[in-house]
């Protein structure tokens, strides 16, 4: 790194050190014309751009505008004082998983899953479980080493934990959308209670997700981990591998 | 057409045999079977509409009677048919009645059969004319308007609010857009009903209702008046409502459907046996109604590699396209898929890809294929994903493909802004411009890389068939043997709606648009 640059003040880099040189693709909800050219270089000065420049102006068909644009950036941002708090354990990609379950393990891991009690809406477990997963986000279904079982909705929980059981499971995912009249707590409850009644709660590991739901509150219930919106299969999958190989 | 790859017709004919007897194998079990899905959809011909006072549709309410009361296994028009004798009301009445729990259907003595039959035949025969005039429609537009050439450009819109999917609809057309795809919502493929009316809300797509179709086809009509070109309508006829989706389709004249015999088996893990019986039922309405269908195997390849399960593509290509024919849909309807999947860092692979789309080319050469974008190696770098759009579109003209789905640099990142596919369609216009003759310019080496691959994948999809012809196909899915998934007979969502058809069973659709003037 040169020694000219002061990491206290940052700013982007075009062709020359701190001239600030930005790029940018945006639409207004403007018709095309020269207005349009001058909505679109006042909107970049506000930003703090200098000298904007619309390089491209292209209409949408809807009376609306979306512009190619150059600004120089007259903001900077101190770099020294940069502190990321990282998320506790790892969230390794599908292939990363799938490459730790081959070197941890030697054999299938067995994840059981379900949208348990009353609850019929299994948009949530099917994002984490189906093959096509969701948002890009390759299910568990799809993952090699992962032996991934998908009970569907309105699952009581006896006969998920009769499931896990029978396949021997080393995880129970269950996923909660509906939570009126808090039904997710007492259903979530319920299972804790049951897998301790039958002596199973440390044999497997067992998480729960919906977007009403978040670690503290699942940790809170005895689960060992609880996902909230923005989660993926890998998430889940990461937690599950990393816990098992640490359990071993 | 001249064969650029040098394939073995023999091989074509003998794969496309045993892809015939693996769907007659199959068409053996639907014809002795319905669900409630099929019995949904004839309520929903018949002209039953509407929801009860808690939003459930009226064909849920009228099939989850019959089932109650046992009475399923005859189908809804005997049943239905039957009570217009016994209690004078017309359909939507009796659904009405039902719905109230004033009616119980298994208590009314049973009229004889030829006059149930007879009840039925003109609400049948009007519903029919209906969807037959929404053909020719389409085709007087297509004859006044006119269209754009092939490949249409195919894009979607899946704001969740169909008002906002309008905007941009009308936006793509005028754009260049030829066919506008309104992606349903997370998750709608496994409801068992489909919700009603117009819907402002859905994730990452929108709700496929009557009402949404409607007010779509309505705003590509004006769209299509103003740029002097007919904009094709697509939706989603699959999961568990397929047949549904597919009547509701024709009364609203979409023109094309993704409507894939296998896809909800192994993707959505719907139940082999009421996936195969609602695809039939469904493809009889879409070819009647003239609607392109769209097969899904470019979903293969999200999971498989693209590569070395070339062969299970164009094996599913021959199964869906022989189911397809049981249905009485004819090959220009048969919107074949497949994908431009393989990895971008694999060295010449875009001459597999070019092998691979010639060769889907040559085998169905009457097929308007539709051909899928990269998603899988699609990354944040949508700087680099414009290009391999453009490499997709360049396969594309190269081999005179039918539907081209364009691909969005964003694909990895959100639904597409405005913008990004106004870029889109910009990259498909160059390419198909600037290379609009070059297939009929071009041949391949003899021997060469292109020929050999295309032989080679042609080879194993013929064993793969053989093999499932040999140990049939419901086993052939058990074992994995597609997109690596496996799929037991009894499993899967959607089993407890399939029911052995009864003695007196009837389905006054079938026979009119399998057998009818189109």
């Amino acid at each position: 790194m040169s020694t000219m640059i002061d990491l206290t003040q940052v700013k982007p880099y075009g062709d020359t050190l701190n001239d600030g040189m930005m790029q940018f693709c945006f639409t207004l909800p403007v018709p095309h014309g020269d207005e349009a050219i001058e909505a679109a270089k006042q909107l970049l000065a506000k930003m703090g751009m200098d000298e904007p420049s619309v390089v491209h102006a292209r209409d949408l068909g809807v009376g609306y505008t979306m512009f190619v644009a150059y600004g120089k950036c007259t903001h900077t941002v101190d770099y020294t004082t940069i502190v990321v708090p990282k998320v506790e354990g790892d969230v390794m990609d599908k292939y990363s998983v799938e490459a730790y379950i081959a070197e941890n393990f030697d054999r299938e891991i067995t994840i059981v899953g379900a949208c348990s009690g009353t609850d019929a809406h299994t948009v949530g477990i099917d994002a984490i479980f189906n093959m096509k997963g969701f948002d890009g986000h390759y299910g568990l279904e799809r993952y090699k080493g992962i032996n991934a079982i998908n009970m569907g909705s309105q699952v009581p929980n006896e006969e998920l934990i009769a499931k896990a059981v029978e396949v021997n499971a080393d995880a129970i995912l269950v996923s909660q959308i509906v939570t009126q009249k808090d039904v997710h707590i007492h259903n979530l409850t319920n299972l804790i209670e049951l897998l301790e009644a039958e002596g199973l709660r440390d044999k497997m590991i067992v998480a729960c997700g919906g977007p009403r739901i978040n670690h503290e509150l699942a940790k809170e219930l005895g689960f060992d981990a609880g996902f909230g919106p923005g989660t993926y299969a890998e998430n889940v999958a990461s937690f599950i591998v990393t816990r098992l190989a640490a359990k071993a | 057409m001249q064969s650029k790859l040098n394939l073995n017709q023999q091989t074509i004919d003998k794969a496309r045999a045993s892809a015939r007897n693996i769907a007659h194998d199959i068409q053996g079990f639907i014809d002795q079977h319905t669900t409630v899905a099929v019995e949904r959809t004839v309520l929903r011909l018949l002209g039953v509409d509407g929801v009860d006072a808690f939003g459930t549709p009226l064909p849920n309410i009228v099939v989850d009677h019959l089932k109650a009361e046992g009475l399923l296994k005859e189908g809804a028009a005997f049943a239905m048919g039957n009570a217009m004798i016994q209690t004078g009301k017309d359909i939507q009445g009796i659904a009405d009645a039902i719905s109230l729990g004033e009616l119980n259907l298994s208590t009314l003595p049973v009229a004889d059969q030829v006059a149930i039959q007879g009840a039925i035949s003109p609400i049948a025969d009007a519903m029919t004319e209906r969807i037959r005039k929404n053909r020719q429609k389409r085709n007087d537009y297509l004859s006044r308007l006119g269209e754009g050439p092939k490949p249409y450009l195919y894009v979607i819109v899946a704001t969740g609010n169909i008002f906002e999917d309008i905007l941009q609809a009308q936006a793509a057309a005028r754009q260049g857009a030829d066919v506008i795809a309104v992606i349903r919502t997370t998750g709608q493929s496994l409801l068992d009903f489909v919700p009603f009316g117009a819907t402002t809300e859905g994730f990452g797509g929108t709700y496929a209702t009557q009402e949404n179709f409607r007010l779509m086809r309505k705003a590509l009509d004006e769209v299509g008046e103003e740029v002097g070109r007919y904009i094709r309508l697509c939706n989603y006829c699959s999961g568990l409502c397929m047949p549904e989706i597919a009547a509701m389709g024709a009364m609203e004249r979409l023109d094309v459907m993704l409507n894939d015999a296998l896809y909800g088996i192994l993707f959505r893990d719907i139940n082999m046996q009421r996936t195969l019986v609602d695809q039939n039922f469904s493809r009889i309405i879409n070819g009647f109604a003239g609607v392109i269908i769209n097969t899904g195997e470019d979903n293969y390849l999200t999971t498989a590699d693209a590569v070395e399960e070339a062969h299970t593509v164009l094996a599913s290509q021959f199964i869906n396209e022989q189911f397809a024919l049981l249905a009485g849909l004819p090959e220009e309807q048969m919107g074949l898929g497949h994908a431009f999947e393989m990895n971008p860092t694999l060295e010449n692979g875009f001459l597999l890809e070019l092998s691979q789309a010639q060769m889907a080319r040559e085998i169905f050469p009457k097929a308007p294929l539709k051909y899928m974008p990269p998603t899988k190696y699609m990354t944040g770098d949508i700087f680099k994903g414009h290009v391999q759009n453009a490499l997709f579109n360049t396969v594309s003209i190269m081999t005179n493909q039918g539907i081209q789905l364009l691909g969005m640099l964003t694909e990895a990142i959100h639904t597409p802004l405005l913008q990004d596919r106004a870029l889109s369609i910009d990259n498909a216009r160059y390419v198909f411009n600037t290379m609009k003759d070059i297939s009929s310019e071009i041949e391949f080496k003899e021997g060469g890389m292109i020929q050999t691959r295309a032989q080679k994948v042609l080879g194993e999809a013929q064993e793969m068939l053989s093999r499932i012809e040999g140990d049939g196909l419901m086993e052939t899915i058990a074992q994995g043997k597609f997109a690596d998934v496996k799929r037991a007979r009894d499993g899967g969502k959607g089993l407890d709606g399939v029911t052995i058809k009864g003695d007196y069973y009837f389905n006054p659709f079938v026979e009119r648009m399998l057998g009818g003037v189109r």
